[in-house]
């Protein structure tokens, strides 16, 4: 291997402070988390405890944490199994070029672009001219999707501008019906870049403040929870819960990445039964 | 069989198209008809006026409050361009294996999965009076006083945005340089170009549509910011997010929904103009 230029080492060490600059500020709430009793929102640390994760536990301190931690999964979840089956949906269906997709694509585009605050404006506004009540699972849940679905697609297209027709034309060839091929050949084949789908829709809807901020009614989830934390909390607690809280998606992350190191160690194991006579 | 396939897409794209005009279509539309109405101080009624729209092209809070939107965007923009395309051509160009490629790129992907509420209030501790960049100043003898602008000033918010959206700008433009033929770089080597020429010739160019791409998130999602610019600048600036959320606080949600509609045009020429320059569903 010929030696690494100079340049290398140069833009080395910006990648590193690029990383430090990254994970820093989370670095120091991480430790200051663990903060002594007697500490404030800065350093000097005055000794080391747990005792502001204790705080986080004992209601009267905090609120309703625990309850919007639970709403904000469940959204989560809701979200991301959404996002992942629309947008497989979505994806199948734009590779079929069908009369008016081009108006279909812009308004994910939009969906993209448009400022959170006026999705949450809007559906806000939608529900309480309309004399519904504003409830985390069903206005807050549509607001998120609006966030969610044009990672979701924008994913779906990369997958299928890469994806070889020849795989469906074979399975066609043997007589596979469109949904056993869809089922057998074409879901199997996407599936790793599903868990990335789903990755971000569980995580985006989980961390999403701006569109739930009018839609979610009078339950917060957690993000809303933690904004009306710092308005009031000035303790150290704010931070613990932060730490948890970040604890809480990378596990999320490390997951996911399991997952999707598993299987495709799984797919490599069984390799292909091409020219075994298997039937 | 024609008609067959613009049946089947629709019946396929039916959940997307319902989510999209529930609650894109239907809010836009919502805030437009809104934005004509008129307000008291506790209700709103149905009305078709344009007071709204002269009270906010007549004062000149508004030009100014767009005029800072617009200047935190372009710095924002600078900055992580800058500092996402360096660390995008270190990922892509300087790092030979593949694996070190994927484990490197995760490792900056990752803080873009955790909360931005919380990786905001994290600089608190860190740029305030008595906060670590002050305090390790001080002891390196630089300064002999707190610097008071670190924290809430437009220092703060700018550095809180690059924080949350260089993110944005290294995927797509790593992306794109990862479909570059590396062959290329060698024909511009053998035919003499230093490196610098070959950045500034051959890389660059074909970076474009990743930088667009990485401009449009970057640009968008600080032109639409309302919590940073509250929070990183202690409320004494603002945008015009921060303009919207003001009157949704005074229940003068006519008023904000003229706001949001003169925003959205704003945000909406602003990509148009940028996606002429690229085609988002090639790059993909």
């Amino acid at each position: 291997m010929e030696p690494r230029p100079r340049s290398f080492y140069a833009l080395a060490a910006v990648f590193v402070l690029f990383l430090i600059f990254l994970y820093g500020p989370t670095l120091t709430i991480a430790i200051l988390s663990f903060q002594g009793p007697g500490g404030g929102l800065t350093f000097p640390m005055r000794g080391v405890s747990l005792h502001w994760f204790r705080d986080l536990f004992e209601q009267q301190a905090v609120g309703d944490i625990w309850g919007s931690f639970r709403r904000s999964f469940v959204l989560g979840l809701m979200v991301m199994v959404t996002t992942v089956v629309v947008s497989v949906m979505g994806g199948l269906a734009f590779r079929k070029r069908f009369a008016g997709s081009g108006i279909l694509f812009y308004l994910i585009i939009t969906s993209l672009v448009i400022p959170s605050i006026l999705v949450s404006l809007g559906v806000g506004l939608i529900w309480s001219q309309s004399g519904m009540t504003v409830h985390w699972s069903t206005s807050g849940f549509g607001a998120q999707l609006t966030w969610t679905l044009p990672f979701g697609l924008l994913i779906m297209f990369a997958v299928f501008n890469r994806f070889d027709r020849s795989y469906e034309e074979a399975a066609r060839d043997l007589g596979a019906s469109p949904w056993q091929t869809v089922r057998h050949v074409v879901l199997p084949i996407i599936a790793p870049s599903l868990i990335g789908v789903a990755l971000f829709g569980f995580t985006l809807s989980y961390d999403e403040f701006a569109r739930t901020l009018l839609t979610s009614g009078s339950y917060n989830t957690l993000p809303l929870e933690i904004f009306g934390m710092t308005t009031n909390v000035t303790t150290p607690v704010i931070f613990a819960l932060g730490t948890l809280t970040t604890i809480f998606s990378f596990l999320v992350i490390v997951l996911f990445l399991a997952v999707v190191w598993v299987t495709d160690r799984r797919r490599k194991a069984h390799g292909s039964d091409a020219g075994k006579g298997m039937v | 069989m024609l008609s067959n396939r613009h049946l089947s897409g629709w019946v396929l794209a039916s959940p997307l198209a319902l989510v999209l005009v529930i609650f894109l279509v239907a809010p836009i539309v919502m805030i437009t008809v809104v934005s004509f109405w008129g307000a008291t101080e506790f209700s709103i009624y149905p009305a078709f006026q344009f007071d709204n729209y002269a009270f906010l092209f007549g004062s000149d809070v508004t030009y100014r409050v767009f005029l800072n939107t617009f200047k935190y965007a372009a710095i924002t923009w600078v900055f992580t361009l800058l500092i996402g395309f360096t660390v995008a051509y270190f990922l892509a160009f300087h790092v030979r294996s593949l694996k070190w490629q994927i484990a490197l790129f995760l490792l900056c992907t990752i803080p873009f999965w955790t909360s931005n509420i919380i990786r905001m209030i994290s600089w608190i501790p860190f740029l305030g009076r008595n906060g670590l960049a002050n305090s390790t100043l001080i002891s390196w003898g630089v300064i002999d006083e707190p610097l008071e602008w670190l924290l809430f000033s437009d220092f703060s918010v700018i550095l809180a945005f690059v924080h949350l959206y260089t993110l944005f700008m290294v995927v797509p433009i790593f992306n794109t340089m990862m479909r570059i033929d590396k062959s290329l770089i060698e024909a511009a080597a053998d035919a003499g170009a230093s490196g610098w020429q070959t950045l500034w010739h051959v890389i660059i160019p074909l970076t474009k549509p990743g930088i667009m791409i990485g401009t449009i998130f970057v640009v968008t999602l600080v032109m639409g910011d309302f919590i940073t610019v509250r929070f990183m600048s202690g409320s004494q600036s603002a945008n015009v997010g921060r303009m919207i959320q003001n009157d949704i606080g005074l229940l003068q949600y006519p008023s904000a929904s003229a706001t949001a509609v003169v925003l959205l045009i704003t945000v909406l020429m602003i990509i148009g103009i940028l996606l002429r320059f690229v085609d988002i569903r090639k790059e993909l």
